[in-house]
C-alpha cells in the first residue's frame, strides 16, 4: 500500500484517513474505545487549558489565573513546551490537538489520546467506578454557572473565600470506598431546588423550644462522641455537618468536593495510563508502518518524538525530575508483552502463569483491574529494574547519612519492587488526617486527627489549612497529631 | 467514527478572566512593584509593561502535605556504583535525595514573577487619578458626538428593524387595500343570493367565479411589504465636553542641575502619560523659563537642553498670556510648575502676587513642584515661602517637595487624587 502522506502538513481530510486507519488497527488489537471526538486548537488555547486542568468548561478561580500565567511565563520563554494534546475523560472522549503539531504528531497524538487514553478511560475499573464519563461535561457546565450565579449573589470576594478553603482541602475531599450517583445538570438543579423547598418547609421556629424528654437526654448522651467513627472525607463532612454554612457555600463545597473525586482516580493511575496510551501508539503506529501505510520518514520523525518522551535521565542528571510516568509504564506494558512472546527462564521463575500466555489479554486485564501501586507491585519484573538500574535509598532520622537500602540485584529485587509500589500509593502521598470528633452539644468545635506513620510530619502549611477549615466550619478547629496511639506533637488550633 | 472540529476560531482568552482575578487578588502587591519599576525606569521606557514579582509564600495556595523529618525510602532510577548498605551524605537543603516534586513546599522560594502588558501596567500606574474640579459645560467642537434616538425611517440596516412599526404598516396596509375589494365582494355576494334565489344559475356560476378572483385577489395581497418596513432612526448629536488645558512650567535654569531636571522631566513624564491616556481632548503647553519663558513643542521640552538665570515671573506671565489668548472661555485650566524656587530679588514675591491676582483665579488647579538636592536640610526656599502664603489662601492650590526620584510617583498621586477620597 502507498503511504497516506508525505511531508509535514496536515489537513482535515488526512487527520480522517489517519484516524480511520489507526481505528483500523486498533480494531484489529481488540481496544474498546469511547467515541472520539478531535478539536483542533492554537498554542494559547492550549495554555488556556492547562490552566483548568484541561477541562474544557471551569468556574472561574484566581488560582487558574495564576496557573495561566505561570504557564504562559514558561512557555514564552521556552522555559517549557506544550504538551501535543490534553484529553478529556469523557463520553465521547474529547482530545485537543495543537494546530503547530506536524502530520506525524498528529497521528501520534491520535494514536496515543484518541485510542490509548480512550481505552484506558474505559477499562481501567478505578475510572468506570469514580467517574461518570457521560455526565461530567454537563456537570461542570452547572458548576459554572452555579459559582457564577453566586457570585452575582453574594459577591466574588464572598465565593472565593470559600472556593479558597475548599481548595485546600480538595485532597481530603474523595470519598474512596464509595460510588457517587451519576450527575447530570438537569437532575442536579432539580435535585436542589428540592432540597431547598423541603428545608424551607421544614422549619419550624417553635421546635426549639420544647422540653427535652427522658429518652431525648439519654439520646444526646449517646451522641456525645460524634461522628462514631473518624470521618476521612472532610469536605462532606463539613457539607453535611458545618453549623455555621449558608446552602450556597454547602453547594460550592460539593463542587469542589465533586471535581476532587473525579481527579481521584487520575492520580492513582498515571503510570498505568500513560503507560498504556504510549505502549498503543507506539504499537499502532508500528503496525501502520508494517502495512506500508506511513513511510520511513514519518517514522523516524515519531521515533524521535517517542524517545523524548519515554526518556528516563538518571537520579543524579540535571534533567531528573522524579520517575517519568510515560517510561515507567511504557517499559512495564512493553516488557509485559515480551514476557508473554519470548519468555526467558527467569520470567518463568517470576511470573510463571504469564509467561507464554496471549499478550493481549494478559495486557487487557492488567489495564482493567489494577492501579499504579498494585500494577508495579504485581508486574514490575527483574529485568526492568536491571534496565532502569532502581535502587532504594533509606533516610531515617535516627541515622545521620542516608543508606542504600537495597538494589537492583537477586536479593534487593522483591523489596526494591515493594518501595516502587508503595512510591506510587496514593495513601502515602496524601497525609492521613481524618474528623474524630464535632462538639455538637457544646462549642460546636471540630476536632482533626492527623495519623503519623513513621514521624514524618505535617508541613508547616498545615496551620493556614486549618485556618482555612475553620472559615468553612465557622466554629473553633484543632488538629491534632497522634501516632501509635499516643498523642505527639503541637496541636495546631484556630480559635476565634 | 470521528467527530472533527476546528476550536481554533474560538479566540483565546478563555482564560483572561482568571487571569483578571489573580492580578485583583494581587492589587496591592503588584502596586508597590509598579511603584518600584517607576523609579528605576529610564524616562524613555515609562510607557512600557513590565515584569511584577510576587512573594511566593503570598500566592501559595496550602494544602496538608509531609514536611521534613521522619523514616522513610525512596528508589531512584540510575543507580551506578551503589550497593546494598552504601551510606551516602544528606545533600544539602533537600528533605533527602533528589526527590523531584515530592519533597512538599520545602525546597525553593522564588519569587512568582510575571509580565503586565502595557495596557495593564499604565491602568494600575494611573488607578484612582484625575483631574480636580473638572467642568463637563462646553459644547464641543465638533468632534464628541451622540448617537441619540430619532424616530423611524424607511431605510436602515436589517439589526435596526422595528418590527412593531412594520407590522403596524403592514397591516395599515392590507387594510386600505383589501377595503376596496372588501366592497365590490359585499356587491357580488349580495347579486350572487338575488341570482341564486332568481334561479338564473349562468348568472349565478359567473358571479361565483367573479367572487373567486376578488377573493384570490384579496389573497394575493402580501402580508409584509416592502414598503412596510420601518427602522429605528438616529441621529449624531453633539455632545458636552469637558476641555481643558494643562500648562506644564518647567524651570531649565543654570541652579537646576542635571538631577532635579531629571526629577522634574519624571514629574511631566508621568503627567503628560497620565493626561493622554485618560483624559483624550486635553491640550498641553509647554513652556520652559530661564530668566524670560519660551513656549515650546513637546520633543524640545523633554529632551533639548538649555541653560540661563531664574526669573519665575517671566513664565507665570507667559502662561497668562497664552491663556487669555487661546483658552478665554470655555476652558478648564490647569498648570503645573516645577522648580528648584531659586529665584532672587524681588521675583518670588512678584511671582506670587501674579499667582494669586491672576492666575489662580482662572485656573482650576495649580501644582507646584519643588525639587531640592536629596542632601539639602533645608527645603524651604525664597519662592516656597511666597507660594505657602499663596496656599494657606487658595483652594485649588497645591505644592510638594521631591528630593529623590522615588518620591516622584508618590507626589504625583498625592497631587491628583481622586477627590472622593
Amino acid at each position: 500500500m502507498s503511504p497516506i502522506s508525505t511531508g509535514a502538513d496536515w489537513d482535515f481530510e488526512l487527520l480522517e484517513r489517519y484516524d480511520t486507519a489507526i481505528a483500523e488497527v486498533a480494531a484489529e488489537y481488540g481496544l474498546d474505545t469511547y467515541p472520539n471526538q478531535i478539536e483542533i486548537i492554537t498554542s494559547e488555547q492550549m495554555i488556556d487549558a492547562y490552566a483548568t486542568s484541561g477541562l474544557p468548561v471551569g468556574y472561574p478561580h484566581w488560582s487558574y489565573g495564576k496557573e495561566f500565567i505561570r504557564n504562559e511565563q514558561a512557555y514564552r520563554r521556552g522555559m517549557q513546551g506544550l504538551a501535543y494534546e490534553i484529553v478529556i475523560n469523557s463520553n465521547p472522549c474529547i482530545a485537543y490537538l495543537m494546530e503547530e503539531n506536524t502530520v506525524t504528531t498528529q497521528a501520534l497524538v491520535i494514536a496515543h489520546a484518541s485510542y490509548g487514553h480512550n481505552s484506558f478511560f474505559k477499562g481501567n475499573h478505578l475510572f468506570r467506578q469514580w467517574t461518570a464519563a457521560d455526565a461530567i461535561l454537563d456537570y461542570l457546565v452547572f458548576a459554572r454557572r452555579y459559582v457564577m450565579e453566586c457570585e452575582e449573589r453574594h459577591g466574588a470576594t464572598a465565593v472565593e473565600e470559600v472556593i479558597d478553603a475548599c481548595h485546600a482541602l480538595m485532597p481530603h475531599g474523595v470519598d474512596r470506598y464509595r460510588r457517587p450517583a451519576a450527575l447530570s445538570y438537569k437532575a442536579e438543579a432539580a435535585r436542589l431546588a428540592q432540597r431547598e423547598a423541603y428545608k424551607e418547609s421544614q422549619f419550624n421556629d417553635l421546635w426549639r423550644t420544647l422540653p427535652e424528654g427522658a429518652a431525648g437526654q439519654a439520646a444526646t448522651a449517646a451522641k456525645k462522641s460524634f461522628p462514631a467513627d473518624p470521618q476521612e472525607n472532610i469536605l462532606y463532612f463539613v457539607e453535611k455537618y458545618s453549623p455555621k454554612l449558608e446552602p450556597w457555600q454547602r453547594e460550592l463545597v460539593r463542587i469542589v468536593r465533586k471535581l476532587a473525586q473525579y481527579f481521584y482516580p487520575q492520580a492513582q493511575t498515571k503510570v498505568m495510563n500513560e503507560g498504556w496510551a504510549t505502549f498503543w501508539h507506539y504499537t499502532i503506529l508500528n503496525r501502520l508502518h508494517e502495512k506500508g501505510l506511513v513511510d520511513d520518514g514519518f517514522m523516524l520523525e515519531f521515533l524521535k518524538s517517542h524517545t523524548n518522551v519515554i526518556a528516563q535521565p538518571g537520579f543524579d542528571s540535571k534533567a531528573y525530575s522524579g520517575i517519568n510516568p510515560y517510561a515507567l509504564g511504557f517499559s512495564m506494558f512493553r516488557d509485559l508483552r515480551r514476557i508473554c512472546e519470548n519468555p526467558d527462564a527467569e520470567d518463568r521463575e517470576w511470573f510463571p502463569e504469564l509467561a507464554g500466555s496471549d499478550w493481549r489479554v494478559t495486557l487487557d486485564f492488567a489495564m482493567r483491574n489494577f492501579k499504579d501501586e498494585s500494577f508495579i507491585a504485581q508486574y514490575l519484573s527483574p529485568r526492568l529494574m536491571r534496565d532502569f538500574h532502581l535502587f532504594a535509598v533509606a533516610d531515617h532520622v535516627s541515622e545521620d547519612t542516608l543508606r542504600v537500602d537495597s538494589i537492583h540485584d537477586e536479593r534487593g529485587y522483591r523489596r526494591v519492587r515493594k518501595l516502587l509500589a508503595t512510591q506510587h500509593a496514593q495513601e502515602l502521598r496524601v497525609p492521613d488526617v481524618q474528623v474524630v470528633r464535632y462538639d455538637r452539644d457544646g462549642d460546636r468545635s471540630l476536632t482533626l486527627r492527623h495519623i503519623r506513620r513513621r514521624g514524618r510530619p505535617l508541613h508547616d502549611a498545615a496551620s493556614e489549612v486549618v485556618l482555612h477549615l475553620r472559615r468553612l466550619w465557622g466554629f473553633p478547629v484543632r488538629l491534632e497529631t497522634w501516632e501509635d496511639d499516643i498523642r505527639v506533637g503541637d496541636v495546631v488550633e484556630c480559635a476565634a | 467514527m470521528l467527530h472533527l472540529i476546528d476550536r481554533r476560531p474560538n479566540g483565546r482568552g478563555k482564560s483572561a478572566v482568571n487571569r483578571e482575578r489573580f492580578l485583583r487578588r494581587y492589587k496591592a502587591q503588584i502596586e508597590s512593584a509598579v511603584k518600584k519599576m517607576v523609579g528605576e525606569r529610564r524616562l524613555s521606557d515609562m510607557e512600557q509593561g513590565g515584569e511584577v514579582r510576587v512573594p511566593k509564600r503570598d500566592i501559595s495556595e496550602p494544602s496538608f502535605g509531609f514536611g521534613r523529618g521522619g523514616d522513610r525510602e525512596f528508589v531512584l532510577p540510575g543507580n551506578r556504583e551503589y550497593v546494598a548498605g552504601d551510606r551516602i551524605p544528606r545533600p544539602e537543603g533537600s528533605g533527602g535525595g533528589g526527590r523531584g516534586n515530592q519533597g512538599g513546599e520545602g525546597g525553593s522560594e522564588d519569587d512568582f514573577v510575571f509580565s503586565l502588558s502595557r495596557e495593564e501596567f499604565m491602568q494600575i500606574f494611573f488607578d484612582d487619578l484625575e483631574l480636580p474640579n473638572l467642568a463637563r459645560t462646553e459644547m464641543g467642537h465638533t468632534e464628541r458626538k451622540k448617537s441619540v434616538r430619532a424616530g423611524y425611517s424607511k431605510s436602515g440596516v436589517p439589526s435596526n428593524l422595528s418590527v412593531i412599526r412594520t407590522l403596524r404598516q403592514s397591516l395599515a396596509r392590507r387594510i386600505a387595500l383589501s377595503g376596496g375589494i372588501a366592497r365590490e365582494a359585499e356587491l357580488v355576494e349580495a347579486e350572487f343570493a338575488v341570482a341564486v334565489a332568481a334561479g338564473h344559475a349562468t348568472r349565478a356560476a359567473e358571479l361565483h367565479g367573479q367572487l373567486d378572483r376578488l377573493h384570490r385577489r384579496r389573497n394575493r395581497l402580501p402580508f409584509l411589504d416592502e414598503v412596510d418596513l420601518r427602522y429605528r432612526n438616529r441621529v449624531w448629536k453633539p455632545e458636552p465636553i469637558a476641555r481643558a488645558v494643562m500648562f506644564c512650567l518647567m524651570d531649565v535654569s543654570a541652579s537646576m542641575d542635571e538631577d532635579k531636571k531629571d526629577l522634574a522631566k519624571r514629574f511631566f513624564t508621568l503627567l503628560y502619560l497620565f493626561l493622554t491616556r485618560k483624559y483624550g481632548e486635553v491640550d498641553l503647553i509647554f513652556i520652559r523659563h530661564t530668566d524670560d519663558a519660551e513656549e515650546v513643542d513637546e520633543d524640545t521640552f523633554f529632551h533639548n537642553t538649555r541653560s540661563g538665570g531664574t526669573v519665575v515671573y517671566s513664565a507665570l506671565e507667559l502662561a497668562d498670556t497664552i491663556r487669555a489668548e487661546r483658552f478665554a472661555s470655555g476652558w478648564n485650566v490647569y498648570a503645573a510648575q516645577a522648580s528648584d524656587g531659586d529665584a532672587f530679588g524681588a521675583d518670588p514675591a512678584r511671582s506670587a502676587r501674579f499667582l494669586r491676582e491672576k492666575l489662580l483665579p482662572a485656573t482650576r488647579y495649580y501644582t507646584y513642584l519643588e525639587l531640592a538636592a536629596p542632601d539639602s536640610q533645608d527645603h524651604s526656599s525664597t519662592l516656597w515661602a511666597e507660594y505657602e502664603r499663596v496656599a494657606e489662601a487658595s483652594a485649588n492650590f497645591a505644592m510638594r517637595h521631591a528630593t529623590k526620584r522615588e518620591e516622584i510617583y508618590p507626589v504625583f498621586r498625592e497631587l491628583f487624587k481622586k477627590e472622593s477620597q
